[in-house]
């Protein structure tokens, strides 16, 4: 079995692991996710209908609405938080989101994790050493 | 993270347990940033009424339970002290003084007057609206601000050239009793130059152009800063309220340059820091074709029955306009129109006769709040008709409605013959 090891910047420290969810699309939190289900809603997204809970969500980064870290502090709140986050461009958005969310989250990697993580693999994150280990769902 | 004594003194504890929760946070929100220090602000634009279905859940438990968990994201219970700096309140959950709206959520209303009542007794000004550069709060060049809502960060630092970041619920509350934010992206001045140029090919004029140039943009440039080349004719508060809404939806843009227009821009050589562009964009008939087309996406019956004007909020000149639209006519019994500006500017439509021709005509004055925050509409909207790129990108997406989008003019037709007759001339 091939694990294949990223490095990253530590947003928010703490261990976890799962499946991946990944989308190439930045979220929306207001008005983009449905904090009761953990799904994404917005119309032209291509993760519309499906949930982040339990998962490791995989994404570029944080757009729309100043209501980011409120939605996913929601979620945090009624359990449909990810597990962890990966993601690219560090934003406000984004950072006091993970933040608010208080799960493992990383960025500033050594290689694109867009590019090589897929939906359906397992992901474990060290936030606290700043390691991402994927085990391919094909593996 | 860097901190002054006074910083540090805040977060152990010397001016209470609330402020300390606060810098608590503060510190770890500049560390996931990677910033290296804060930065002193005095003008905070945030959320703290409950508003919402959520967070009313919460409300039972009391406001500073609410302040706590949604403002400083604290998980123990502290007491609010008043504001340190300079703050207002945003947009709300609901307009209390409409009829309709207060009896579909007679709770909601009490949940918002007692939060209104405490913290205004904090210091957190009322303004109530998602536009506080419209009735008063207007920033001035290079001030450090910590200001919510994507429309009026995009509003603060190109039109007015102030500084700020758009943040959120848990940092604005943080940054209300600290009176610290921290130094990251737009508070840095070289942050501030743009990396994208636009070329723009086409006519840019009224509302409906410059709300379909922001929608377009937002979706090229996602959260990088443009430049605009090729923009002839002088924009208004109106159009570019209107502009810097529409691009914050489809993408994340929090700034931008025209030069000539924008206070920070004397040329787009000066926007772009003397650097080639990273990427240059393109923006003529079939651009703006698309972003029509992807706004009106979900739209397929014409028979519509709502019709929603003013987001973000309107100016006064923008309800005098839906007024004289309106003047002497009357919609149709199929349709509700709703009217959304500040409860301050309200009082001079109020005045001026605007909110009486408006609701002679069978429409309506609000304020305070809008469909997409307060989920609210009129009973059994099927299709709604806006003026607003904003909120039919969001409507669809959190009420599941079917959306319109043209101009002013369009949406008023709308309303008096209950049926679109739209479209992009």
């Amino acid at each position: 079995m091939t694990t294949i090891t990223l490095r990253g910047r530590k947003v928010v420290g703490g261990v976890s692991e799962g499946e991946a969810l990944v989308t190439s699309e930045t979220i929306s939190g207001w008005g983009g996710i449905d904090p009761r289900t953990g799904k994404v809603v917005e119309t032209h997204h291509e993760l519309c209908g499906v949930s982040f809970k339990d998962k490791i969500l995989v994404f570029p980064g944080a757009k729309g609405s100043s209501g980011w870290s409120q939605y996913f502090h929601l979620a945090r709140l009624a359990g449909t938080a990810p597990k962890a986050i990966l993601y690219n461009r560090t934003t406000t958005k984004v950072a006091l989101g993970a933040v608010v969310m208080r799960v493992p989250a990383l960025t500033d990697f050594d290689r694109d994790p867009l590019s090589i993580i897929e939906n359906g693999d397992w992901v474990r994150v060290d936030a606290d050493q700043g390691i991402v280990e994927i085990t391919k769902k094909d593996s | 993270m860097k901190l002054t004594d006074a910083e540090r003194g805040m977060l152990d504890g010397a001016e209470g347990a609330a402020v300390q929760k606060a810098m608590d946070l503060l510190v770890r929100y500049g560390e996931a940033l990677g910033a290296e220090r804060l930065v002193e602000t005095n003008n905070v634009c945030g959320t703290f009424v409950a508003a919402g279905p959520m967070i009313r859940e919460y409300a039972s438990k009391g406001n500073d339970a609410i302040f706590s968990e949604f403002n400083l994201d604290s998980s123990e219970q502290v007491t609010m002290p008043s504001v340190k700096a300079y703050t207002c309140h945003l947009i709300m959950g609901i307009d209390s003084e409409h009829p309709e709206m207060r009896q579909l959520s007679e709770d909601a209303a009490r949940v918002q007057s007692e939060g209104e009542r405490f913290f205004g007794a904090k210091g957190v000004n009322m303004l109530s609206t998602c536009t506080p550069y419209q009735v008063g709060n207007v920033p001035v060049m290079g001030e450090h601000c910590a200001w919510m809502e994507s429309s009026a960060v995009i509003y603060c630092n190109s039109v007015l050239g102030a500084r700020t970041n758009t943040e959120g619920r848990e940092s604005t509350g943080a940054a209300s009793i600290t009176g610290r934010i921290p130094y990251f992206g737009l508070h840095i001045p070289e942050n501030r130059f743009a990396s994208h140029l636009v070329d723009v090919k086409i006519a840019v004029d009224d509302m409906m152009d410059w709300g379909l140039l922001g929608y377009a943009i937002g979706e090229m440039v996602e959260e990088d800063i443009p430049v605009f080349r090729g923009l002839a004719s002088q924009p208004s508060l109106i159009k570019l309220k209107h502009f810097g809404a529409a691009a914050a939806s489809s993408g994340g843009v929090e700034m931008y340059h025209i030069p000539g227009v924008t206070p920070e821009t004397k040329s787009e050589e000066g926007a772009l820091g003397g650097k080639p562009p990273r990427q240059t964009w393109v923006y003529g008939p079939k651009e703006q074709r698309a972003a029509y087309e992807k706004l009106n996406s979900t739209a397929k019956s014409a028979e519509v029955d709502f019709i929603m004007l003013g987001c973000p909020h309107n100016s006064i000149e923008q309800v005098w306009q839906v007024a004289r639209l309106l003047e002497g006519r009357r919609i149709s019994p199929n349709t509700s129109l709703w009217v959304f500006t500040p409860r301050a500017l309200k009082e001079i439509a109020d005045r001026s006769g605007y909110t009486d021709v408006i609701k002679a005509a069978g429409g309506h004055v609000l304020s305070d709040t809008c469909p997409a925050i307060s989920r609210i509409m009129p009973k059994g909207t099927k299709v709604v008709a806006t003026d607003s790129a904003k909120q039919a990108h969001y409507l669809p997406a959190i009420t599941g409605v079917q959306a319109w989008f043209g101009s002013v003019a369009d949406c008023v037709e709308a309303a008096i013959e209950g049926r679109w007759t739209g479209g992009l001339r």
